[in-house]
């Protein structure tokens, strides 16, 4: 890779040794990718939850926290994805003494590097939306993709140690969706269905992402009626980078590289078509039972409006399980100001804050709790549960509220 | 990326994600609809399709060869930032990009040899 002189000087240690190891670990990536050179990134967003890093990972960032003051901080505003747990509902969520301390030592090393502990995966609606054009360095794929094809910043998907990198030096390997010519559609996606719930969105979403299937892929998608709002496109995007790693998108006429098709389109790219019946296929799909042990309602976290509707709800309600309700610190106090919290909690449910269900060492508060069947809004935690050994259900946030109230699924 | 190193490779049509698709304490492939799914991941050269899923692999790795309980090399099709940057930190060997699909060149269970630097994957023997 050609390096400036500032570079030149992270590289040979001039900045002390961890901005070094930083741009070594980037130089490795942008090696294998073929970057030319590394682009200024002006902010940085960290997925780190203690069940991902380990005693490893945490010692990793605990040695390079232990680094001389003045040497070891962040060049950006650095931010951080959700952590594995709401200290103050862990006892509820049967976490145990040494995930609590493992998460409080991974916490104080971040904050020694001077990363910014917001917790959350709806940073584009609570702390600041990238704008177009913007190079950044984001962690959670849902982060990534809805800045990549909502806001038109431009990103890869940057693992948190790589994330981290980026903080530290300001810069990332210049590759992938950071080059103009990366951005184009990949395949034509024709779509004869404009879902209503989220948990629509959210398998519509899906079912483009198991096409695409590829990080590389960039659908261009046409047939969507009307205008759909920040939530709706929340679910879309997240769902389709989780079903299939899929970085960015492009909708004719709504999103800002695609104001007309043959401005992201070639004319020969492969087509398909998403059917009502595909989308309703893919929520069936993970039909396994009619009863369930736990409701969740998070990934990603749920934004003031959610937790507006959730709360409408559950207002009179009386749960006979357990219904989780995550979102962000940044929303929470207004949820808890605004009669949300207390609307969801007076009828059996809990309000979670700056941890997300899945982050949060699910096989284990799975055991715990035995919680196995599991309804959810999220066409992503639905895709991601079945490894931690769920069953997991798809439908919309009313028939799980129903089923929170009754244990059965309509 | 990483060291030359020689092992049994476990070969499917299928993606990889380390938090979607395996019991990282059991060292198996937990998602039930996933082609590998009961199979021991230890030590063993997985050849694979493609990233699938978040972003958690780049930890992940990096955790897992902490405790003895990781593939000892990873080889794609194609694969995404995620698995590079974790492969990175791990310090694992990986290889991606062939002239073929290699999910299809190489049998199950043969005995393997990555060389990443050069960019070869070469059978030593099949099963």
């Amino acid at each position: 890779m050609n390096l400036t002189e500032e570079e030149r000087d992270i590289c040979a240690g001039k900045f002390g040794p961890v901005p070094q190891r930083a741009l070594k670990h980037q130089t490795a990536v942008g090696t294998f990718f073929g970057a030319n050179d590394f682009v200024p990134v002006t902010q940085a967003h960290i997925m780190a939850d203690t069940e991902s890093l380990g005693e490893a990972g945490v010692s990793w960032l605990e040695e390079l926290a232990a680094a001389a003051e003045g040497q070891r901080g962040v060049r950006i505003p650095t931010i951080t994805d959700p952590r594995g747990t709401d200290f103050a509902k862990a006892k509820f969520l049967g976490q145990t003494s040494a995930m609590l301390s493992l998460e409080q030592r991974a916490i104080d090393a971040f904050v020694k590097l001077g990363v910014v502990m917001t917790n959350t995966c709806i940073n584009y609606q609570t702390i600041q939306a990238p704008a177009r054009n913007e190079h950044v360095a984001y962690g959670d794929t849902g982060v990534v993709i809805y800045s990549n094809s909502i806001c038109g910043a431009r990103s890869n998907f940057e693992g948190g140690p790589s994330a981290l990198a980026a903080g530290l030096t300001g810069r990332t390997p210049r590759y992938g969706f950071h080059l103009p010519e990366k951005r184009s559609g990949t395949l034509y996606v024709h779509v004869e269905f404009t879902p209503v719930s989220l948990n629509e969105w959210g398998a519509l979403g899906g079912a483009i992402g198991r096409i695409a299937g590829n990080y590389w892929n960039v659908p261009v998608i046409e047939g969507i009626e009307g205008a759909p709002g920040s939530d709706q496109l929340k679910h879309f995007g997240a769902a389709m980078a989780s079903f299939g790693s899929v970085a960015l998108f492009h909708l004719v006429g709504l999103t800002p590289e695609a104001s007309r098709l043959a401005d992201v389109a070639k004319p020969d790219l492969p087509k398909f078509r998403v059917t009502n019946a595909d989308v309703h296929a893919l929520q069936d799909s993970y039909r396994s039972d009619d009863r369930v042990d736990v409701v969740v309602f998070s990934a990603p976290q749920l934004s003031l409006y959610e937790m507006r509707a959730l709360a409408e709800l559950c207002r009179g309600r009386e749960f006979a399980v357990p219904l989780l309700a995550v979102t962000s610190p940044q929303v929470k106090p207004d949820a808890d100001r605004l009669g949300y919290t207390r609307d969801i909690e007076d009828a059996g449910g809990t309000v979670l804050s700056g941890m997300c269900f899945y982050q949060s060492y699910a096989r284990e508060i799975a055991e715990a709790n035995g919680w196995k069947r599991l309804a959810t809004n999220s066409a992503k935690m639905v895709n991601i549960l079945g490894g931690y050994g769920y069953r997991p259900m798809l439908a919309s946030m009313e028939a799980c509220v129903d089923a929170a109230e009754s244990g059965r699924l309509a | 990326m990483g060291r030359t190193v020689r092992g049994t490779a476990l070969v499917a049509y299928d993606g990889f994600s380390a938090r979607y698709d395996l019991d990282r304490i059991a060292g198996t492939f937990s998602r039930p609809t996933h082609k590998l799914a009961g199979q021991s991941y230890i030590d063993k050269i997985l050849i694979l399709d493609t990233a699938k899923g978040g972003v958690a692999s780049a930890w992940m790795l990096h955790e897992m060869k902490s405790r003895g309980v990781a593939p000892r090399a990873l080889v794609f099709n194609s694969v995404n930032p995620i698995l590079v940057q974790g492969a990175a930190l791990a310090d694992l060997p990986m290889l991606a990009g062939f002239d073929e699909e290699i999910t299809k060149a190489i049998p199950f269970a043969a005995e393997v040899e990555v060389n990443p630097e050069l960019g070869i994957l070469e059978i030593i023997s099949e099963r």
